[in-house]
């Protein structure tokens, strides 16, 4: 593929009236306009393989960054499972069961000790 | 034996770190704030048991004691969903820790005493001498009720400590010995395991319970006190 030349900072996307970032490369007689956002702002899903370990340092890391992703994350869990029309007990039992599992895993090295001794 | 026993009891840390005050922070993740006028299940759910709890625990107070309502729901959510939350396998229960029972129930006591000081100290003060007492017994009655006031909150964040403890200990005991007689003898172990398993629906008892009875002596020196 081509690669991009300048992004154009003074056009408008025509859809969605906001600023994006384009990049025009210039052919004679036709522009071709391709949308250019910066990596900062992608969603997971839309990084590229090559793009991710510059994606994953660029995200925010203050306590407040933190915060905001779990909080993300539980209520994107919430409206998912909880929230429904009729939710029954599968979404809570899921975080109960990953709670468990949670602490398995935090008191695995006590519990290592009480195998039965033959396969040690 | 004897340190498996108790290392279910010791503070909760994850490669060096102490988690314990994630722990203690979880079931607020399983009350979801009601947000509209009808709402999902688990919600409406949680909203009838409250509405029933808070009728039926807050009716004998009067309007000055119905200001401690907020604080006396909460407190039975969070003891009761965390007893709840221990009966988990390998789960932790910061109510087995007496820091934290005394850390809750002195503040809750204190305020109810120095609440009824301050409003009404004569009626407070006269709740050191029961009526009718005859006259020469009166000032050893009166050590006697001192005593028992001040033993009040160590009462109950001992019973507390006491039968969450006692009660996940006799699980791991009697666990460990039905693990142990099946390669001994089949039927023991069946019944170990049925006593096992009494033992537990009395743990689920036992754990809404202690809740209940941890805030209800607390409105009732809220009581005593407004």
């Amino acid at each position: 593929m081509t690669p991009d030349s300048e992004p154009d900072n003074e056009h408008y996307c025509p859809i969605c009236k906001f600023q994006h970032l384009y990049c025009r490369e210039r052919t004679p007689g036709t522009p071709r306009w391709r949308l250019v956002v910066p990596v900062k702002e992608k969603k997971l899903m839309d990084v590229k393989l090559g793009e991710l370990p510059s994606w994953i340092l660029m995200r925010d890391f203050t306590p407040k960054g933190i915060a905001g992703a779990f909080r993300r994350g539980y209520y994107r869990y919430y409206n998912n499972y909880v929230n429904v029309k009729k939710g029954g007990v599968a979404g809570i039992s899921m975080v109960l069961a990953a709670y468990v599992l949670f602490n398995y895993c935090r008191c695995y090295k006590e519990l290592k000790h009480n195998r039965l001794r033959k396969y040690l | 034996m004897n340190e498996n026993l108790f290392t279910s009891f010791t503070s909760p840390t994850m490669m060096g770190l102490p988690i314990v005050t994630l722990i203690i922070l979880f079931p607020s993740m399983l009350f979801p704030s009601p947000g509209r006028l009808i709402n999902n299940r688990l919600t409406s759910i949680q909203q009838w048991l409250i509405q029933l709890t808070s009728k039926q625990m807050m009716l004998i107070h009067n309007h000055k004691g119905q200001t401690w309502t907020l604080m006396l729901m909460s407190l039975i959510m969070f003891i009761g969903s965390t007893n709840l939350l221990g009966l988990l396998p390998h789960s932790f229960t910061p109510t087995t820790q007496l820091s934290m029972n005394l850390g809750m129930a002195i503040p809750l006591w204190a305020g109810t005493v120095a609440m009824g000081l301050r409003t009404k100290t004569k009626a407070s003060l006269a709740h050191f001498l029961p009526q009718g007492t005859p006259f020469p017994l009166i000032p050893m009655l009166v050590i006697i009720e001192s005593i028992s006031l001040l033993i009040q909150p160590m009462a109950l964040a001992v019973r507390l400590t006491a039968n969450i403890t006692a009660g996940h200990l006799l699980i791991h005991l009697i666990g460990g010995a039905t693990l142990a007689l099946i390669n001994i003898s089949a039927i023991t172990a069946l019944i170990t395991f049925i006593i096992l398993t009494l033992l537990t629906v009395l743990e689920f008892a036992v754990a809404l319970i202690q809740a209940y009875v941890f805030t209800l002596l607390v409105s009732l020196y809220l009581h005593d006190n407004t």
